[in-house]
């Protein structure tokens, strides 16, 4: 074995058993950064993890939805708006869309409603999200009671719970046929909640949606970009939401990384002396700390990082799925596909591992340019 | 062998506690045998001993081995010599503890990344030699004080220096022990190595394998006696 490789292999095995015998304050250390990493990395996989789901589901959006706006807000949109549409040059299929939102008392949680002619249900038909069904207990062939707009009860027949998937968007989705949701809500026969429509030319989406808005004045196109932009967006804040919370605590770990492993006791720097004394460079006493740093921040670096895989794509995400997954009453239960982000390791590692290292050769370098005769003098 | 021309090392300097530790020696070290500097403590001898070690650099004036400037060389290259030419027993032992007596001898060596093979037989020969071969496994913080002066001992040997430094070697053994630690330092210049002890001991100055013995006073050689 050459020179070189012999030497860190001494340096390594030196700082191993180094490491070992200061064992109470370095297993503590240890499971305090595991901790932290642990924490870190599941809020960024959980968020990263989500953002790529949404994305995924996303892919489905019509490309552009069109609303009709009153005093600049949401309002109910004219059928005769459906054929104006169509006439846009550019502008593919035009459909007109019913959905909406419906407060459930019995669990104080806000449905979303939507009609599926897709799915071919009849007026007393519905299909229900996966959280939904879990919250009410409730399963196929059971009647949910929904209270309509007119004040009278509207039973309803479960025909089928949505995939859980999809559950991420259809937790707490309701499918219904378009005779029962103008029933439940009131709604006159010639108005749609927004239409949505596709574009021959995608590339011209932008283009139809500025014609959209010239034909339509008081409309507003929404491009799928844009939803998935805004999706993106809330993921991002919620992930901040997390990392401030975290910040603290990477600010409690920091003290005591610095705590630790900066303030070099009387033994260590005795030993450093020592070392130097019968014959140790600088450089090899940096080269140990080097190794010392890198073994305990790596294993705490891989441990956590490892729980925190585990826990976010096999444990169900339970640390921060209140945080990130949203405030909803009822919380989707879906697995996310497990991955892993090569850039978001590397970013991890220089807030996590770097700092560390950087902590630990500090004060070893400090303590091994000191002349070494202080051993001389005991 | 090694010239010290006008050297003086002063502690603190520029401050007001400035301590002026040795004051303008000259001295010229002779390869062989055993020198011993003796002198009250505070008389200036383990600094001396620390200047010639190369573990730490001389106020003012000159240091030379064989020829060779070392007063004014880098830290690197000072320890390069340090490591390949002398080997430091230390009055409190300085052994590492947690460590094993084996270890604990080859720890010097580490950095020159020695065979391990190599290296292992190395260090229980010397172990053996000094009778401390059962002890190999033993953690240092066991041994009595014979036993570690005799393990600082083999580390000290254990790169094979041309000269070994003793500072204070009998400070805390009896004189049995003290007898059997001159006994092998007398060994050590039988197999052609040099010396160097500092002790205030009569037993170790007027032991009768010291060739030479060199008393400090105040920081300033006040006697050289060739026995």
């Amino acid at each position: 074995m050459p020179a070189f490789l012999e030497r860190q292999k001494y340096l390594l095995d030196y700082t191993l058993a180094a490491l070992l015998r200061r064992k109470t304050r370095n297993f503590g250390l240890l499971l305090v950064y595991t901790l932290l990493v642990f924490l870190f990395a599941s809020a960024l996989l959980l968020g990263q993890g989500l953002r790529r789901e949404a994305a995924v589901l996303l892919q489905d959006v019509p490309e552009v939805i069109v609303q009709r706006l009153t005093a600049g807000r949401h309002d109910l949109l004219p059928v005769a708006w459906l054929d104006s549409l169509q006439r846009i040059r550019g502008v593919g299929a035009v459909q007109g869309r019913l959905w909406g939102y419906y407060y459930d008392p019995a669990v104080k949680a806000n449905y979303t409603l939507m009609v599926a002619p897709e799915r071919g249900l009849a007026a007393d038909e519905i299909l229900i999200g996966a959280a939904l069904a879990r919250v009410r207990q409730l399963g196929v062939g059971d009647y949910l009671g929904l209270r309509a707009a007119n004040g009278q009860p509207l039973p309803l027949k479960i025909t089928g719970v949505l995939e859980s998937a999809s559950e991420l968007l259809s937790a707490d989705l309701m499918l219904l046929s378009e005779a029962g949701f103008r029933a439940l809500f009131n709604l006159p026969p010639d108005q749609y909640t927004d239409a949505v429509l596709t574009v021959r030319n995608p590339r011209e989406a932008r283009t139809v949606a500025e014609k959209i808005t010239l034909a339509l004045p008081n409309s507003r196109p929404i491009l799928r970009a844009e939803i998935l932009r805004t999706y993106d967006a809330v993921f991002n804040w919620r992930e901040g939401m997390a990392f401030v919370w975290l910040g603290a605590l990477l600010l409690a770990f920091a003290i005591l990384a610095w705590d630790k492993a900066a303030g070099l006791s009387a033994e260590e720097k005795r030993e450093i002396g020592i070392l130097k004394a019968i014959g140790w460079e600088t450089g090899d006493i940096l080269r140990m700390k080097l190794w010392e740093g890198t073994l305990l921040s790596l294993t705490a670096f891989l441990a956590g990082y490892a729980l925190a895989w585990w826990q976010v794509f096999h444990g169900g995400a339970r640390l921060f799925a209140p945080v990130l997954k949203g405030w909803a009453v009822l919380y989707p239960d879906f697995r996310l596909t497990p991955t892993v982000d090569p850039r978001q390791i590397l970013v991890l590692l220089a807030v996590t591992v770097l700092p560390y290292i950087l902590a630990t050769l500090i004060p070893g370098w400090r303590a091994a340019i000191a002349d070494p005769d202080a051993v001389m003098r005991g | 062998m090694i010239q010290l021309d006008a050297v003086s090392k002063a502690f603190n300097q520029g401050q007001p506690n400035e301590c002026r530790a040795l004051r303008d020696i000259d001295l010229r070290l002779e390869r062989g045998g055993i020198t011993v500097f003796k002198g009250p403590s505070g008389s200036g001898k383990t600094t001396l001993l620390t200047l010639v070690g190369c573990l730490a650099r001389p106020t003012a004036g000159r240091i030379t081995l064989d020829g060779r400037l070392l007063s004014n060389l880098p830290e690197r290259f000072l320890t390069e010599v340090r490591r390949h030419t002398f080997g430091f027993v230390f009055q409190q032992f300085n052994l590492i503890r947690g460590l094993t007596v084996l270890e604990n001898v080859m720890l010097p060596a580490y950095p020159l990344g020695r065979p391990y093979r190599e290296l292992l037989n190395a260090a229980r020969d010397l172990l053996d030699r000094f009778g401390l071969g059962a002890k190999a496994a033993s953690k240092v913080e066991w041994l009595s004080g014979g036993e570690a002066q005799r393990t600082a001992l083999a580390r000290a040997l254990i790169n094979d220096p041309a000269v070994v430094i003793a500072d204070e070697p009998t400070a805390n053994l009896d004189s049995a022990l003290s007898r059997e630690v001159l006994a092998l330092l007398g060994e050590l210049t039988v197999q052609g190595r040099t010396v160097f002890i500092s002790s205030h001991d009569p037993l170790v100055f007027e032991a009768a394998q010291v060739n030479r013995v060199i008393e400090l006073h105040d920081g300033q050689i006040v006697g050289d006696r060739r026995c």
